[in-house]
């Protein structure tokens, strides 16, 4: 359960950081993406996916989150 | 000069060189050895790194000690840094990184100075923390114009589990100033890196907040310079340009920086990250809790720099952007003229650095400016993020090494013929005895700064003082002497 912090990067892409291992990655979808609900199932770019319970409302970045690994 | 090495090649020299290690050390260090393809994204598909150095091979790297006391917070130069435990540590490492700063030392800053609480048997055995205090207060009495005091944790402090947070925080009420405990213990972690991330996290829990209730005279302009440790007064030259663009820096970290510049990050408008490696960690603080964003820049050579000052203009209005211009083509007779000279002199060599922090990618823009080309590159103590942000950097086919050994090193530079190396003092006088110039870049060769316009003009002619010095056609190492050829080989590279 990696605490991730997760930022808005320079070309408006949401950035994946697990600050335990240096990691930055961004995040290609996110299966609830509205104004009152994020989280869900998270897929980053290099394929592999990360689970949040939905937040709602959606929480403003940056944050840091207790994901699962999915 | 010798040709680039093709993508084949150079990855046939790193099997060539691993060859010689058993079969273990040769599947571990193998994950650290890389050609370079910009094409890949992602670096940890190509090298692993931030892994603990095996025993056997010379590894160049330091301790978290070094990480915390060295360079993060060592330079901030009104406060009082005690190296807790035994003398060593801190006298050995004494003002070795040239962090310049102003001010008259033993009375109002104390940079240069080395404060211990000299450890012998009898602390380890009954504990330190007496000891501690009453050395703290004897500093307030001794030096009463510090600003606060930090206790950086040598190796015994942890292992006999003195607790130095206890006594901090009754020192703070005795004396009334910040009394910071780091844990930074140098068996901590890999590398100094971890001793970066727990001074980072020193500071933001014990001294980033202290002013958050006070009032504060901002302008929309305030920025701050992150990751710059004023090495021969890097951070003067970095200042300078981004004042002339209107900008007020209203921190320095920690190069020539204070407790109070500190304290007032936090009405910062944008932070701007030099050393992303060392002190990424509080940016990413800063900006989650007080939502300042921050910027990583580049002030080595002038397209860098260029680039750069448009892209932190990009963040202010357009009187700053016309700013940048105008800064940019202020400078421009100045900084032209010292590639006109220097350019013919040093067009075509071939480099290879193999440094810390963010030089192995920052500096080969100043390089590239000068005509030269970095063609192997590595970092003592990097990870991923920061392997992520070289791979653009360096040209294809190039060598990456992580946490390279001695013996890699040698190997390498012996295949690969560059005209100049840049690496830390415990490789200079290896490479010089074989006759290839070298240069010192931790910090600068007792030179510098290197940052800024002006940083460039000492950069271009400690290169070319170096690499066209006529001494090295000269070095002729006593049982090479007799093979003519061997000599002018290693002279020529
Ligand atoms: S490893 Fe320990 S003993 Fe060695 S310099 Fe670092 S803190 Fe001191």
């Amino acid at each position: 359960m990696p605490n991730v912090m997760i930022r808005i990067k320079d070309n408006g892409a949401l950035l994946f950081y697990i600050a335990k291992k240096d990691q930055e990655d961004e995040i290609a979808t996110v299966e609830k993406d509205t104004d009152n609900e994020w989280g869900g199932e998270v897929e980053l770019t290099d394929g592999s996916k990360y689970y949040i319970d939905p937040i709602t409302p959606k929480p403003s970045f940056p944050t840091t989150l207790r994901f699962k690994r999915a | 000069m010798s040709a680039n090495l093709t993508h084949e090649e150079t990855e046939a020299l790193i099997q060539e060189v691993l060859e010689v290690y058993p079969e273990k050390a040769k599947k571990d260090r193998a994950k650290h050895l890389a050609v370079n393809d910009q094409e890949v994204e992602q670096s940890k598909k190509c090298i692993t790194s931030n892994r603990k150095s095996l025993p056997g091979v010379m590894t160049i790297r330091g301790c978290a000690y070094a990480g915390s006391k060295g360079v993060v917070w060592g330079p901030i130069k009104d406060m009082i840094h005690i190296s807790h435990g035994p003398v060593g540590c801190g006298q050995y490492s004494r003002a070795g990184r040239r962090n310049y700063y102003v001010g008259t030392t033993g009375i109002n800053t104390f940079g240069t100075m080395n404060f211990t609480s000299d450890f012998q048997e009898k602390d380890i055995v009954f504990g330190g923390d007496k000891k501690l205090s009453k050395i703290m207060l004897e500093i307030e009495e001794l030096f009463p114009l510090n600003k606060g005091i930090t206790i950086q944790s040598e190796c015994p402090i942890g292992l006999i589990g003195d607790d130095i947070e206890a006594v901090a925080k009754q020192t703070t009420k005795a004396i009334e100033k910040p009394v910071v405990p780091v844990r930074c213990e140098g068996f901590r972690g890999v590398s100094q890196s971890l001793g970066h991330h727990i001074a980072n996290d020193a500071v933001r829990d014990w001294v980033l907040h202290n002013r958050d209730n006070d009032a504060f005279d901002g302008t929309p302009y305030d920025v701050t310079i992150i990751g710059d440790y004023n090495i021969g007064g890097d951070a003067w030259s970095s200042r300078t340009l981004l004042e002339e663009m209107g900008l007020r820096v209203i921190a320095q970290w920690s190069g020539d920086g204070t407790l109070a510049e500190m304290e007032n990050t936090p009405k910062a408008k944008l932070n701007l990250l030099h050393c992303y490696r060392s002190m990424n960690y509080i940016s990413r603080h800063m900006e989650e809790k007080y939502g300042i964003p921050w910027k990583e820049y580049n002030f080595f050579g002038p397209t860098k720099i260029a680039e750069s000052l448009r892209e932190i203009a990009a963040f202010f209005d357009d009187t700053i952007k016309e700013n940048a211009e105008k800064v940019i083509e202020k400078y421009k007779a100045e900084y032209q003229a010292v590639i006109d000279k220097y350019k013919p002199r040093l067009e075509g060599k071939r480099v290879m650095l193999y440094v810390g922090g963010l030089r192995p990618r920052h500096i080969i823009g100043a390089y590239e400016d000068l005509g030269m080309e970095v063609v192997g590159t590595g970092y003592e103590f990097a990870h991923n993020d920061d392997y992520d942000r070289t791979i653009k950097e360096m040209g294809n086919a190039t060598l990456i090494y992580d946490d390279v050994t001695g013996y890699e090193f040698e190997e390498f530079v012996k295949k690969v013929k560059p005209d100049l190396i840049g690496s830390g003092i415990k490789e200079k006088y290896i490479f010089q005895k074989m006759g290839i110039p070298f240069r010192q870049m931790h910090s600068w060769d007792y030179s510098g700064p290197y940052h800024g316009y002006d940083g460039f003009a000492i950069f271009a002619k400690d290169m070319d003082t170096t690499l066209n010095n006529p001494c090295w056609s000269k070095v002729k190492v006593p049982w090479l002497a007799e093979d003519e050829e061997d000599v002018s080989v290693a002279a020529s590279a």
